[in-house]
């Protein structure tokens, strides 16, 4: 399937930034992310081409004006909700509870 | 200079206050990370020392450094450079390196006619037991978009200047194939040891967008071994 993830070929994207002695995690959140999405792939209730996929449902703009960590973290949330493995409802009730500082 | 800096500390005292449990609050991303960990392991789905696990072994263990000593090794060893062409995979796993993201390795030499640069443009497929996670610069939009179309301008925006009379072969990576560019071996380094080799090769060369130069001064260097 084609869309913004395929993205060989378009114009206009800018320049490539690189940054010297680039660490491997910009942020603590990256880390867990990481961390999170491979460690619940071991559980063998998806492959790589099914993560990929996830990632691709992406709304195109929300695509490209998010992070390459935060692209893994929807992927996992569909993932582990379309696996049955967790429920949307739970989710976004812990994230709420979090929020609030009720939980954590 | 100092403004970038002081835009380090910023993040990293956010980050510590967001670890706490106080300061400024937590953005909606970060949120969302602690909420699927705190889930998971409360349902007992994933470990938390094997999370730590695997960033430290991604941190601190797995990188370029891998990939320089294949590299090295390919230099002074005609016997395994052979390998390395033949079976990418074998011949790296030879030194030890395996697993993830590098199940399939295919290695491509640079050459004085043939320059080879590697790209995902779907996503940022790359080989992680030789190089480690990729740069944010590899999984970007416009490193990703322009390294099949116009190959040669990217390269000189990345500071590597490919003559007309140079083949430049763009691979485009996979999730089942992951490549590693066989750097050319700089002149005026026949002097030094595999690994004095190693410590010359950076990840951008064996990613195909950069060069391997020779240390200033390096046979002088060399020479006072």
């Amino acid at each position: 399937m084609n869309g913004i993830h395929d993205l060989g070929g378009m114009h206009g994207m800018g320049p490539i930034v690189r940054e010297a002695d680039e660490p491997a995690f910009h942020e603590e959140w990256e880390r867990r992310a990481f961390a999170l999405t491979l460690a619940a792939g071991f559980l063998g209730q998806w492959n790589l081409d099914m993560s990929r996929f996830a990632r691709e449902q992406m709304d195109p703009a929300h695509y490209l004006a998010t992070s390459y960590y935060e692209h893994w973290l929807y992927g996992l949330e569909r993932l582990l909700v379309a696996r049955g493995l967790l429920t949307q409802a739970e989710i976004d009730t812990r994230v709420a509870e979090l929020r609030a500082g009720t939980a954590g | 200079m100092s403004n970038e800096n002081e835009r380090e500390r910023d993040t990293d005292m956010t980050d510590r206050d967001a670890d706490h449990g106080h300061g400024a609050p937590l953005t909606e991303t970060q949120l969302r990370v602690r909420a699927l960990e705190s889930l998971l392991v409360e349902k007992g789905l994933v470990d938390p020392a094997a999370l730590d696990a695997l960033i430290e072994a991604y941190e601190k263990k797995i990188g370029p450094r891998n990939g320089a000593r294949v590299v090295a090794r390919a230099w002074v060893d005609p016997a395994y450079k052979e390998r390395l062409l033949a079976n990418a995979t074998a011949a790296i796993a030879e030194l030890g390196f395996t697993g993830r993201q590098g199940e399939d390795m295919v290695a491509l030499e640079n050459t004085p006619t043939v320059h080879n640069v590697v790209v995902c443009t779907l996503c940022s497929c790359y080989p992680w037991p030789v190089l480690g996670l990729p740069p944010v610069w590899y999984k970007s939009a416009p490193y990703r978009s322009r390294a099949v179309i116009d190959p040669r301008g990217v390269l000189r925006e990345l500071g590597v200047d490919v003559g007309d009379d140079v083949e430049v072969r763009v691979w485009d990576s996979t999730a089942e194939l992951r490549y590693l560019v066989l750097p050319e071996r700089p002149p005026g380094t026949e002097g030094m040891t595999e690994e004095e080799l190693a410590a010359l090769v950076t990840r951008d060369a064996m990613i195909g967008v950069a060069r391997v130069e020779a240390p200033a001064g390096g046979q002088a260097r060399t020479g006072r071994r």
